[in-house]
């Protein structure tokens, strides 16, 4: 194991700066989400527009620097992208944080791919997979309009 | 004291964790085990295993006596009034729950009111709660100042007519707190008030003496003290276990079974139903020989010098901030480290073989009255040494350094 895999610079970087950071103005879907083991908490808010196309994504929220940068790479890869290409998207990365899958969507440019694989790491580090799923599950949630909150605990 | 012979009795202590020397530093959470404790548990197993107190053939005598050796072990180790006051459980939450429940169903209607602190672990919290769903109790939270101490004159102001029963730990686990229980069991005397003590933390690291204390219940959980998962203590006054209806039913707490009527053993066995951890209740008896052999004035000792170190040593790191400032502090250290979240410290120090903690530590009530969210803590056992904070002060300057601190 390496420390420098699980703390890349992008990571670090997002984690100090998190981007989309607040609550966007008309969102249309929200969903809340939350890690009972460790208190992290992360509150999700997406506009989508008229063709289904997530025109703004923004979280709120606090945890430690893998859970931050995940949010906020999330919601940088996800805007823009229509609300099918979004789900495929979590998809993606759920299965690169669990089974080690590489990235390879036709959505995301190259820069974009680098961005959600420096997250890969922490499949080395079963006890922090939950720190990074944890927006991604939330997102989940707020696209298809579920009321309960996230619970990591309750989770595959 | 002789800290190299003591770590030599600890096996696990010369572990290599991610290719570094394990600094086990999570001893609030649980202790390591000492080499009389595992071989007793192998030995009982391998050469006396039976179960206790039912068949009549020799081993089963064998087991039962050595069972009960423990019991008295615990009950001078406390200084109990009599063995019958000294009930197994599974652990201090399955002895708070006991209590709970029974006491609950003995003592407390609709409005009754039942006193607790902002410092307690969920384990002395949760079990209340269930009165509060289930009777209609009202649960009072007595308030702590911002360096971790209960407010007394304010504890004073919250008990009414109305309060039944008080619950409060005799040491934090998150700022180090060692609570004023004689200061406490006073006020409560003064209004006939029982009070149950969560000695979960306390039982390890100071001197437990609840004929001092005069508190009328005090959970061990044996797995801190140097003792086997799945062995916990309840000590309650004579006059309560008499007088408290039973918990668990089942085997051995019995006396006699009738279609239409039942009538349940004496003490300590009424509270003692179905197949107990056997061999971890006699393993246990070694764990308490162990804090013997080293005397738990040393260990105090040895633990305080060792707390103000830590304290002094991390104080120098810059932009660590140590959670509460309590009067009187075990060697339970909690902190956090500005930028850098306790879960990114964690899994830094890790990579170091440091063991330490992070999170809410099962204290949410004590994390949100603190404003905080999470905490990094290092928590002290009798085999810890200087060496051990100076690996983990430089493991810290290395999370530091990741996140380019200055």
């Amino acid at each position: 194991m390496d420390l420098k895999q699980l703390y890349q610079d992008i990571i670090l970087e997002h984690g100090k700066s998190p981007r989309n950071f607040g609550i966007c103005n008309e969102y249309t879907h929200e969903a809340k989400g939350h890690n009972p083991l460790c208190g992290d908490q992360v509150e999700v808010y997406l506009k989508l527009n008229k063709e289904s196309k997530v025109e703004n994504l923004t979280f709120k929220g606090s945890g430690c620097a893998i859970s931050i940068a995940s949010t906020s790479i999330m919601t940088e890869l996800v805007k823009g992208k229509s609300i099918e290409k979004a789900k495929k998207l979590v998809v993606d990365f759920l299965n690169m944080i669990k089974n080690g899958t590489i990235i390879k969507s036709d959505e995301l440019d190259e820069d974009q791919k680098t961005k959600m694989m420096s997250l890969s790491g922490v499949k080395q580090y079963p006890m922090r997979v939950k720190c990074a799923t944890l927006a991604w599950h939330t997102l989940t949630s707020a696209m298809e309009g579920n009321k309960e909150k996230v619970n990591t605990e309750v989770l595959d | 004291m002789d800290i190299n012979s003591i770590r030599s009795q600890f096996p696990i202590l010369s572990k290599k964790i991610n290719g570094k020397q394990l600094v086990y530093l999570d001893s609030s959470n649980s202790s390591q085990k000492p080499l009389n404790v595992l071989n007793s548990l192998d030995y009982f197993y391998k050469n006396e295993f039976s179960n206790i107190g039912r068949s009549i053939h020799s081993l089963a005598v064998n087991a039962t006596n050595k069972f009960e050796e423990t019991r008295i072990s615990v009950k001078n180790f406390i200084n109990a009034n009599s063995k019958e006051e000294i009930i197994f459980t599974k652990n201090a939450t399955e002895s708070i729950n006991l209590i709970a429940t029974t006491f609950g169903q003995m003592s407390i209607k609709k409005g009754d009111e039942i006193l607790i602190t902002e410092l307690e672990h969920h384990s002395n919290y949760v079990p209340w709660h269930y009165l509060r769903e289930t009777r209609g109790a009202i649960i009072k939270f007595a308030p702590i100042n911002d360096d971790g101490d209960i407010i007394i004159e304010k504890f004073k102001e919250l008990i009414t007519s109305k309060t039944k029963i008080i619950a409060v730990t005799h040491l934090s686990n998150v700022t180090g707190t060692i609570v004023p229980i004689k200061e406490i069991v006073e006020i409560a005397r003064k209004k006939n008030i029982p009070v149950l003590v969560d000695g979960c933390q306390s039982a390890p690291h100071i001197k437990i003496d609840v004929k001092d204390l005069d508190c009328d219940f005090y959970a061990i959980s044996c797995h801190k003290v140097y003792g086997p998962t799945g062995v916990g203590i309840l000590y309650a006054k004579k006059k309560w276990l008499e007088k408290l209806p039973p918990y668990n039913g089942g085997g051995g707490m019995i006396s006699e079974v009738n279609k239409n009527q039942i009538t349940y053993a004496p003490l300590p066995e009424k509270y003692e139903a179905g197949t107990m951890p056997t061999a971890e209740v006699v393993a246990f008896n070694e764990s308490i020989k162990f804090m013997q052999s080293i005397g738990i004035d040393n260990i105090i000792k040895h633990e305080n010098e060792l707390t103000n170190y830590t304290l002094e040593k991390l104080k120098k790191i810059n932009s660590v901030n140590i959670v509460g400032n309590p009067r009187n502090k075990a060697g339970v250290i909690s902190f956090t480290i500005k930028g850098i979240h306790p879960h990114d410290i964690s899994t830094i120090v890790d990579e170091e073989g440091v063991a330490i903690r992070a999170g809410h530590h099962c204290c949410q009530i004590l994390h949100k009255r603190l404003n905080l969210n999470a905490t990094a803590r290092a928590s002290i056992g009798v085999y810890n040494t200087k060496e051990d904070i100076d690996v983990l002060c430089d493991a810290i300057k290395n999370c530091r350094k990741i996140f380019e601190l200055k």
